[in-house]
Formats: structure tokens, sequence, C-alpha cells
């Protein structure tokens, strides 16, 4: 079975029912599905949220930002955000090739709750929440309590991802007093002010599985760290924050002597990752703090530059991830 | 309930008809919503351009704008499509900026095989929608989502930043010019249309459809419940075939004598995707939700050579003793005498994994019975070999098979072997019903054939003058379950594992050996290519030792004619290597300054390199008789027409074929009208493999061409070097000032509508090894070396390409554009070798765990064609289909040895293998 509902309350009765599934871009579900010659013929009941419009788009809240569901990963690459959100735009950059970000969604990614999933990393970073609605009621909850496990959410029965909302917190705490759409790397008086990042390792260019990802948001004074929030993926179940070595580089200048330090002087024990295809538990571990330093260095590199891949021959980029310097390969 | 909006919260279950706008145009459809777009593009609106490759979003071959916005149409339902523009490929005609694109693609050679093509197309022309002059960075960006084979995207990137070429020039050559002229491909046009027929796009819409049921365990026992009861109880199911409905023998194989892969398993499977039986269903019905009642007892695989050879090991084929099938040696010289007393010796061991084609275009096919006649038209490279042995799995006279390839996409030696075939003429004679059936990329890549694992051993010696005396290989293969062209590696090996350079003592043995892997066939290089990688790298640890430049460390020891190969043979021409090897020398010492330069810059994390390796390649099959033959023929009218069963696989066969004819003959190349490969109608111009067709076919071609030019000239009664035009149909020609003149619409016509007509065959002159190896395996050797830039970010192991460099001796470009191409390929498909690509049976069956280069992994590529003139070749030329691929691997290994000091010997580097040698030399 299949339904198109045209409004959100449509939506909430249909999955009501039981074996109801979401379809939202059918990236993950589509290939889930492979061997299903005709999906919709088999008892589950799809539900495709495609038509509500009110799940997709970006809105400044009074207290934060709201980022549909339903929002593509296209829409948020081009979408003029502050300079916290310079993270989640580079990882959305980089789920897939243009084809996967045309449809691919947020929430569609949080659901599905891969260990690689690229938009989880930076939205912890974000301190996201997500929305949720059912015929009984809507609740929020965060983050981190939402993906609780390889492949595993807290969305019950009959609830839908409604949107993620990005509190203001950070941004005032920050002292940052610049407008919203301002990056802060642009200005040059600003002595405090908020820069955010991500890099992705693969071993290929494009339409490549993370081995492993670090989103970084961080507050300076200057040179130095006053606040940091840094997240890893594809090392653990799920991504995870480091609040131990949030904490150790507060004080830090941010320089790759001291950050290296800093990042070297924290066990980083949340982290268990693991062997698998793309690479080993062990590489994981080397390279994790590498990506830290590189993300925290990536921070400071205008977004313009970061959209190409710094290039030693000067030459055209082949595709190196995590290049230094640079928090995208594109 | 057309409009999807206006469903509202009703759901629907089955069926609807609804109307959606493609290519500008209001098309219906029955469909249920959830189907996706790709099917009812192909299926349902026969809008075939958009192809499949995987069906999950991994290669992007289904590439549509919706709204002008790129997207996997694969992924798609069509419940949301209301009230949205869909463009397909076949909408870019019309389309200014279509036309142009496509007229670009043309132009630049931008599809080879032209699978990918529709995708890549639609993607291009999406970003180009949004950003009409990007920048190479930005045409990556944007094609980052679809997977090429073939071409090594250069071509690709090239043709869309050349849209708008204000003057674009075409390529017409006058009678007698078209060898070394860069024609368009005369097959071109209907790839870059989206319109090119492949294995899936043309069966008849009442065809049943088949689906193989195959072995989850590298090896289980199995039986059947009751299949009568499986086939009169579900309403959809038409038949089931087991290996008891094989009429004929249930064995085939590329090498008849040794001929063991049943087409169904009879007790027992010996590999992971190997077929026990094959369901014939309903056109539409769905499989997926059926069981089928077998019932499956793992057994204990042997998984790798190691454990088969143990004398302990049981057989995977009783009659193949110690599990070896075939074991190859070549011996020359002393080797034991000279090796211990040489100033430097490399020893190390080497080892491979298992290497998908990942041709973007899954196995396909449908077959009918017409007569009596099976006709099976099916994706292949070798078209009379599937013929002979379709005719075995059905017991009948070869007559009786008739095999029609249809356009492929993309083969590189996986679609030497049968893989629909039989499955479609077994389910056409039962139900005497068309029938057809597309592999999923997860059974293609489960089920047909890899690259063979090596395990390899070498030493080299050399003497302090830098010259290299001294060499032993000893290379184990694992040949998989079943034989397939595991003799043919094993044979070819030890001939090639020298390199292209002149060593008097040397011994090579190389063993094939079964396990439970999937059988392990021909991809490009039959072994070569993992030969290469021992042999060059040890080379470049001699020239250190040495104290050598490594590239003038080649030079030296490079063959030359009238030297001995390992094999005994004395080349008499065309030894093209030191050529090659010379030709890099100005792009070798730029590359050194520049690395040295960047090494001194940049931070002591990203480390740069450059490596060279060099390659000879023997064209045509090993000291065995392998010929082709070509007809060409006048027909009344004036019309020249060539019957070219050499099957272009997207390497050029149509068109490098044609214009040896052509000039052969003395018309125009556009004035050859093509038939391609079918076994009814084309001459036998035996397999495409073992860069064998510009040399084996092309010498025929050039045989036939110069017969029919005889003829035609003894029927005016005119000396050979006249010139003659067709006139309508009239033969004409002014030789000796005198106007002669021949009605050819007076001359009787032969069954394939000829009046004149000739047909030629050639065989390369070879002979048998003897039982060292000695004798003449290939009449004909290509050269070439690449020189490879990288860097190496020694803080994650990730290894980044910056340039190419590849020289080649081809003889004669018959077409430069088209060996550029090929050369392009190759090096992204050894960068595949080298640093990505691991085949895991029953792990890595799709290609987002398996991964191929995309267009941000191959760097710009620099190729210089050198022209050595072959004594044999026609008008000089050789193969370079495989040359291309074999010494990519070692050359990037070199470089990263040189960039940071690390010898990987086990490929793919990656960054995993690359970072745990850093630290172990960091450590040491
Ligand atoms: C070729 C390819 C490459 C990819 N590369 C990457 C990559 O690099 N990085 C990465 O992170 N991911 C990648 N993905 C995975 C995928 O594209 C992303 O996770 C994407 O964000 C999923 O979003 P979607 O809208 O397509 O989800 P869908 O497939 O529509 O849904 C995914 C799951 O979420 C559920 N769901 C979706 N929306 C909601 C909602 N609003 N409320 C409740 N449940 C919901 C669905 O029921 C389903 O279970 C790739 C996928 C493909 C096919
Ligand atoms: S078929 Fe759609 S991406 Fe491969
Ligand atoms: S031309 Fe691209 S896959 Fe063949």
């Amino acid at each position: 079975m299949f339904s198109r509902p045209a409004t959100l309350d449509d939506a909430l009765v249909v999955l009501s029912d039981a074996d109801t599934v979401v379809l939202s871009g059918g990236t993950d579900f589509y290939p889930q599905r492979l061997n299903q010659m005709t999906v919709g013929r088999s008892p589950e009941h799809v539900v495709d949220i495609s038509a509500l419009g009110e799940l997709r788009g970006i809105a400044e809240t009074g207290g934060g930002w709201r980022i549909g569901a339903a929002t593509t990963w296209s829409d948020l690459a081009t979408a003029d955000l502050p300079s916290s959100f310079d993270g989640l735009r580079c990882a959305a950059r980089q789920v897939g090739g243009t084809q996967i970000q045309n449809v691919g969604t947020i929430a569609g990614n949080l659901c599905t709750a891969s260990p690689a999933a690229d938009g989880v990393p930076a939205l912890l970073t974000l301190d996201a929440v997500v929305e949720l609605q059912s015929l009984t009621g809507s609740r929020t909850v965060a983050l981190d309590e939402f993906i609780t496990g390889y492949r595993s959410t807290a969305l019950r029965h009959g609830e839908l991802v409604t949107a993620i909302t990005i509190p203001d917190a950070f941004r005032s705490e920050s002292l940052d007093t610049r407008t919203s759409g301002v990056r802060s790397g642009d200005s040059t008086d600003a002595d405090s002010s908020v820069y955010s990042s991500f890099v992705k390792l693969g071993s290929r260019a494009y339409l490549v599985i993370s081995i492993a990802m670090v989103a970084a948001l961080i507050v300076l004074d200057g040179e130095t760290i006053t606040r940091a929030r840094i997240a890893v993926g594809a090392c653990s179940p799920v991504a995870t924050r480091l609040p131990a070595l949030e904490a150790a580089l507060v004080g830090a200048r941010i320089e790759e002597a001291a950050l290296d330090s800093a990042v070297r002087s924290v066990a980083l024990d949340l982290l268990a990752p693991i062997d698998d295809v793309r690479a080993t538990g062990e590489y994981r571990r080397l390279v994790v703090p590498r990506l830290i330093v590189d993300a925290l260095l990536a921070c400071r590199t205008p977004v313009a530059m970061r959209t190409q891949v710094a290039m030693p021959t000067g030459g055209t980029a082949t595709g190196g991830t995590a290049t230094a310097g640079t928090g995208l390969r594109r | 309930m057309s409009n999807d909006v206006a469903d509202g919260a009703a759901a629907v279950d089955g069926a609807v008809l609804r109307t959606v706008l493609v290519n500008g145009i209001a098309a219906s459809f029955e469909a249920p919503p959830a189907t996706v777009l790709t099917e009812v593009l192909r299926e349902e609106l026969g809008l075939t351009g958009t192809k499949v490759g995987c069906s999950a979003g991994d290669c992007g071959a289904c590439t549509v704008m919706i709204d002008r916005a790129a997207v996997c149409a694969c992924m798609v339902p069509v419940g949301r499509l209301a009230g949205t523009s869909i463009t397909t490929v076949e909408g870019l005609t019309g389309d200014e900026l279509g036309e142009r694109l496509q007229a670009s693609f043309l132009r630049h050679a931008a599809a080879q095989c032209g699978f990918c093509t529709p995708g890549v197309l639609m993607a291009a022309r999406a970003l180009l929608g949004t950003n009409r002059q990007p920048t190479r960075q930005q045409v990556m960006d944007g094609l980052g989502g679809v997977l090429c084979r073939c071409t090594g995207y250069q071509a690709i990137i090239a043709a869309v930043l050349d849209v708008d070429a204000a003057d674009p020039v075409t390529v017409r050559p006058t009678s007698g010019k078209a060898v070394g002229a860069s024609i368009e491909r005369v097959d071109g046009r209907v790839k870059v249309a989206g319109t090119d027929v492949f294995g899936d796009d043309d069966a008849p819409d009442d065809a049943l459809v088949i689906h193989v049921i195959r072995s989850p365990f590298a090896r289980a026992a199995f039986t059947f419940c009751d299949l009568e009861s499986f086939v009169s109880e579900n309403d959809g199911i038409t038949a089931v075939l087991t290996a008891r409905d094989v009429p004929g023998v249930n064995r085939f194989g590329v090498i008849a004598p040794l001929a063991d892969q049943p087409v169904f398993a009879e007790h027992e499977t010996r590999f992971a995707g190997e077929a026990v039986a094959a369901v014939v269903v309903l056109p539409g019905f769905d499989f997926s939700s059926i069981e089928f009642p077998v019932v499956w007892a793992a057994l204990n695989p042997l998984t790798s050579p190691a454990l088969a050879l143990h004398p302990a090991a049981e057989l995977v084929h009783t009659d193949r003793p110690a599990n070896v099938l075939v074991e190859g040696f070549v011996q020359t010289g002393d080797v034991d005498a000279v090796m211990p007393s040489c100033a430097a010796v490399a020893s190390a061991e080497f080892d491979s994994p298992f290497v998908e084609h990942a041709y973007i275009e899954p196995e396909a096919g449908w077959a009918e019975v017409i007569d009596g006649l099976v006709v099976i038209h099916v994706t292949t490279q070798s078209a009379y070999m599937d013929r002979a042995s379709m005719a075995e799995i059905l017991g009948v006279a070869e007559h009786r098979v008739r095999i029609v390839p249809t356009a492929v996409g993309g083969g590189f030696g996986g679609k030497l072997d049968l893989s629909v075939q039989p499955f479609l003429a077994l389910a056409a004679l039962r139900t005497g019903q068309p029938v057809r059936i597309t592999y999923s990329r997860a059974e293609s890549m489960a089920s047909t054939t890899k690259r063979h694992p090596s395990k390899l051993s070498v030493s080299i010696g050399a003497d302090s003058n830098g010259r290299v005396t001294a060499m032993s290989f000893e290379g184990v293969f694992d040949t998989g379950a079943y034989a397939s062209w595991g003799p043919t590696v094993a044979n070819r090996v030890p001939i090639h594992a020298s390199g292209p350079y002149f060593i008097p003592n040397y011994r090579a043995h190389s063993t094939a050996v079964h396990t439970n892997g999937p059988p392990s066939g021909a991809f490009r290089g039959f072994g070569v290519p993992q030969a290469a990688i021992a042999q060059e790298t040890l080379f470049d640890e001699l020239a250190g030792r040495l104290g050598i430049d490594r590239l003038e460390f080649r030079i030296l020891n490079a063959l030359t004619a009238g030297q001995r190969t390992v094999t005994g043979h004395v080349l008499e021409g065309g030894v093209g290597i030191r050529d090659c090897l010379e030709a890099l020398r100005g792009p070798w010492a730029d590359a050194l300054t520049r690395a040295q330069s960047l090494n001194r810059a940049n931070d002591r994390r990203h480390r740069s390199g450059i490596g060279v390796a060099g390659i000879w390649y023997g064209c045509g099959n090993t000291s065995l008789s392998n010929p082709s033959t070509i007809k060409v023929g006048v027909r009344s009218d004036g019309s020249v027409v060539l019957h070219q069963g050499a099957i272009d696989i997207g390497q050029g066969s149509n068109t490098v074929i044609s214009q040896i004819v052509a000039d052969a003959i003395g018309i125009e190349v556009h004035r050859v009208l093509l038939r391609s490969a079918d076994t009814s109608i084309t001459p036998d111009a035996g397999k495409t493999s073992a860069s064998r067709q510009t040399y084996v076919s092309g010498m025929a071609a050039y045989l036939a061409g110069v017969s029919l030019r005889a003829k035609l000239l003894a029927m005016l009664d005119a000396s050979f070097d006249s010139e003659f035009v067709f006139d309508a149909g009239v033969l004409r020609c002014h030789s000796d000032g005198v106007a002669r003149s021949v009605d050819l619409r007076r001359l009787p016509v032969d069954a394939d509508g000829f009046v004149v007509v000739a047909v030629e065959s050639y065989d390369p002159p070879t002979t048998a090894l003897d039982h060292n190896g000695q004798g003449t395996p290939y009449a004909v050797f290509g050269y070439g070396a690449q020189l490879i830039e990288l860097s190496v970010d020694t803080a994650t192991g990730r290894v980044q390409l910056h340039r190419v460099v590849a020289a080649y001796d081809v003889g004669k470009a018959i077409n430069p554009q088209l060996v550029v191409g090929q050369i392009e390929g190759g090096i992204a498909q050894g960068i595949g070798l080298a640093l990505l690509e691991e085949y895991l049976p029953g792990r890595t069956n799709n290609l987002h765990d398996y991964l191929i280069p995309t267009i941000g992994d191959v760097p710009p590529i620099e190729t210089i064609i050198v022209e050595t003139h072959d004594p044999v070749g026609p008008y000089g030329a050789k193969g370079v289909g495989e040359h291309s691929l074999i010494p990519t691997a070692p050359a990037i290994l070199n470089a990263i040895h040189h960039a940071c000091g690390i010898r990987i010997r086990s490929v793919p580097a990656t960054p995993t293998k690359v970072l745990a040698a850093i630290l172990k030399r960091g450590a040491a």
C-alpha cells in the first residue's frame, strides 16, 4: 500500500496504522529494499511525505533555527546560514553525489541511524533537537538521545520527525554580535567568534561512505579557543561528542602544535571503532586525533576556500578527502 | 485519482493510471505508486536511454532531471511525480544545450561503451543548467555521482568544458587517409543519443522473466523439495529449470578440454553465487516474496590456495589432483648459477585480491526460438565461443544456435564467459516463448568471473653496471571454483613476468589453484598486472641499491630488436619499450624537480613522490591459433558493406576495423556500412580479448580490403594502384588514360546481397612452447610506460594522485583518439587495482562497498603515442587494450615509496595499509 498525504494531519493518521513506513528522499529506503521488485505491493504501508511542503525548508526561529525534516542536503548546502552551520553545510556537500544530495533528507539520515551518517556529527555539535509528531501529540528529543544505537532510534510507532531544531544558546554565549548570515571568518574586528567545520575521511573522492568524520564547532577569542564542541562519526555505533576533549581544548591556541597536544592529552575512550570493509578499527583509532586537529584548523579556512581541495602541486584536485587545512574535498 | 496530491491520505494498493510530463510530453502509464521511475521509463514508456547499473544510487547510470535537478531515477517513486517535469537522455534532442553537449561528447570520444553516457550527459546537463561555465573542479563535483568504468573520465571532463566550442572540426578523411585519423566513433551517435541497444533494452514486452536461484554458501550440498507443486501452486510461475533439464552437456568453459562449470550445480555448489535452478515467471510477477523450495547444507569451503594446496585438503574437482588446475613454466639460462653472483638482488613476496570488472552494464539478454533456431540476444564479448558452448549445452548442432550480440556496456574480460546465455536458451526452449533476464548488480558480482588473486615470490638480480642478469618468479593464482581462463593466466604470466626487459637467466613458474572462490577468469591483462607489480617494484629496489636513476635503469635494461625474449623469441622490429621510456625522460625530470620542491616547501605531513613502470604485452592468444575472418562486399547500388564480427565492447573495433578496411579498399571511410557481430551474418572474428582485435581482426580486414580492391580493379581491367569511384550502381575508373566502368546492377547478387565480395582470414604466426617455455608465443607485442606523480598524506595514509604521463608504442595509431581513450580507461582501472579494489566474496556484492574510481580519483593524464611500425600488424598497428592498465599499479606503488619510503606489496594500498607501513617504518 502506498499513500502520499497532502497534509501533516493526514500523514499522521496513516502513520498510526500498523506496519507503516515513511518514505522521504528514498535514498536509504530503496537500496534497503533492493530485492523487492515492486515496493508497495508488500504488506508494509508506505507513506510518502514528499507532498508535505511544511516539512521542507530552513527558518530562523526566536530561539534558534528550525530545519524541516524533509530538507534536502542540497537545500542545506545552498542555504544562507551563520558560521556555526558551516560544518553541517560541508557535510551536506559530501553526502553521496549531487543526485543523492538533491533528494536525500536530513531526517532520513538521522532515522537510518547509520554510524557513518554524515549529518550526525555536525548536528551533535549544534546540540540539535529532534521534533516528533504523532496523532497523540508532539515531543522533542535531543539528537544524542534520539539515535539510540546502531541503526536504531527513539522513534515510536506512529511518529514522524517533523523538524530538527538548533538552539541559539551557543551563539549568544559566544558574545558574538554579528547578524546571522555574515560569516565570522570574514569579519576582521570580531575578537570572539564562532567557527565550525567538518572533515570526512573516505577512500575515494565521491560517493563514499566515511571511514571516519569529525565535526568541530568552536568559539575563539582572538587565537584562543574559549568553547569547543567536537563530534566523531563512524568510530562507534553512534556518532558521539567528546566532552573530555572539548574541555581540554578550552584555552588552547588555534595552531597545530597546541591543538595536537590538547587532543593527545585526552583518552578518546568514548570511541570504539571496529574493523569493516572500509578500514580497520586500529586505523580509525590512529587517524581520529589527526582528523580532529584537521577539523579544528579547518574552522578558520573561509568557506569559499574550502570548496577546493588544497592541492600540493597546484594542479587539479583528485579527490583527497581530509587534506590539511580544508574541511571539504570539493 | 490521477493527481497524486489529491490522493490525500487515501492509500493506493496496486497499479493506478497516472500521467507524468516526460521530455515535455504527457505520458500515461499504469503502475503501483512506489514503483521506481527507471522501471516506468524503461518498461512502460519505452524510454530505454535511461540505464540501470545498480538500482541503489551507487552508479548514477539512471540519472535524469526532475525539474532540472539531477536525480537517480532508480530511487524515485512514480507516485510523487505529478506536477513535475522529467527530462531523460531522449529529451536532450531538441534541447540546444543538450545537443551541444552530445556533439562535444562525440568530438571528445567521451562515450566508449556508452552505457554510463546517458547518466553522465544528464548530470552534465543539470550542472550546465545552473552553472554555464563550470571549472574543472565543478565539473567533477557535478559528475561525481556517476561511475564510468571505460573512459577514465578525462574525455568526459574535456567534453563538458568544451561544450561551447566555437568552431568544432569534424574529422572526415579522404579515401586512403582514414588510418591515423581520429574519426568519430562509427557507433558514437547512438551512444550519445541513448538509443544504442544494450542487453536489457529490447526484450519483447511479453517475454517471460527468468530468476536464478543461487547458492548462498561458498560450498553447500542441496536438495530440492517438490518442484512440481511449486510450479503448479504459484500462478505466476511457468517453469523451473535445474540440472536435469539440460539436454546436452551440463558443462561449459572457455577452454573446451577443461570445461568444468555446470549451468546448474548437480549435488554440491562450489562457490557462493553458483546457480542451482532457474524459475521462469510471467512478466510483472513479483518473485521477491516467493520462497524457493531448496534445502541447503553448508559445507566447509576452501577459501584460499594455501588451504587448497594442503595435502589433506578435499578436492574441488575430483579429477584435479592437489587442486591444481594447471601450471605454467618458462626457463632460460641458469638462474641458480647467476643469482648468487649478482651485485644486487631484490626479493620480496606480493599479494593481490579478487578484483571485479564492475562494468556498469550487468549481464542481460533475451531469447526466442524461431523454427527450431535458438536466437540469443546478449551482451557478450565472444559470440562464436558462446555459440559453440551453447550447442554443447543444448545438445544441438551449432547452426541451431544464433548469438546476436547487443551493444556491450563494458566487458574487460568479464563477458567472455557464459553468463545468462544458458538460462535464456533453456527457458526459451522449455516454454516456447520469448524469455529475458537481467542480472541484479549483486548477482552480477557474485556469479561472474574475477581477476585472479595472486601470491608471488620474486627475486631479481643485477650486476654492478645495473644490468639485470637473473630473475626467478613463483606465482600462485587463486583460480576459484572453475577453470575459466585460469590456464591462460598461468601461461601468460611466466612469459610476461620479465617485463619488457632483457633478462638472460630466468625462471618463472605459476600455478593455478582451485578454491571455493568465484571463478577467476579474464580481466584486462590475464595475470600480467599482478606480475608487473612484483617485477617493476623490485626494479626500483635494485636501481636504488645500485644508485642508478630508476628511469635510466629501465632504459638500460629495455629489450631491443634482435635480443632474445625470455622465451627465446627474437623480435625483428617494432620493439618500442626503449622509445616509450625515453619519451618519459623530459616529464620525469620535470616531475622529479616538482616533487623535490614540494617536499621542501610542504609540511612534513604531505610527501610527494614519483614512480615509473614499463610493460610489454603479447597481442592474441598464447601459442594458439586464434584466427579472425572478415567479409567485405559491394552491393549492386555501389554501397560497401563490412561484416565485422569483432565485438565492440567500447574499445572501438567497429571504428578501427572500418578505417583499416576503407584504406585497404581505397574508399572514404564514411562510405563503409557496418554489420556488427552476429553469428548468422558476420564471419568469426574471434573473441574481443587479449588485445587482439586491432591486430588480428585488423589484419583480416586489411587482407579482405586489399582482396576486394584487387577484384574490383580486375573487373575494370585496371592496375592495382588505380583510383576508382562508385557512381551509384556503376564502378568507374580512369586508368592509363582510359575511362573504364562496370555496371554493378547487372551482376549476380549473393545471399548477403553482394555483387563482389572478399573474405579473408588471418591467424597470428606463433609456435608452441617447449617444456622450458621456449618458442614464439605471440607474433606481436605492444609496449608502454607510465609515470605517476602523487602525494601521500602521512597522517592518514591517503594517497592523492596528481598526474599520469603515459607513453605507448602502438605500432601505428589507427585512431589516435581511441588509443588515448583506451589508455585513460586502463589507467583508471589500474588506479582501482592499486588503491581501492578488493572483492570479498559474499561481502562486497555492490558498488558502495566495492569501490571503483570516481571522476575525482583519476588525475589528468597526458598520453604520448609512440609509433614504431610493427612489421606484422595492419599498417604497423598493434593492440593497446590491456597494456594500458598494467603499469599503473606498480608505478603508483613506486611513487608511494619515493614519497615516504614505504613498500606496499599487497594491493590495494588502502589508507589502512599505507598508514600501518608508515608507522612501522617510523618505529624501525
Ligand atoms: C549512493 C548513495 C550514497 C550515499 N552516501 C551517503 C554519505 O556519503 N553519507 C551519508 O550520511 N549518507 C549517505 N547515503 C545515505 C542517504 O542518502 C542519507 O542517509 C539520506 O540523508 C537519507 O535520506 P532520505 O530522505 O533519502 O531517506 P529515506 O530513504 O527516505 O528514509 C530513510 C529512513 O528514514 C525514515 N524516515 C525518513 N524521513 C523520516 C521522517 N521525517 N520521520 C520518520 N522517519 C523518516 C524512513 O522510514 C527510512 O527508514 C547515501 C546513499 C546512497 C544511495
Ligand atoms: S541504477 Fe540508479 S544509481 Fe545505479
Ligand atoms: S563509457 Fe562509461 S561505462 Fe563505458
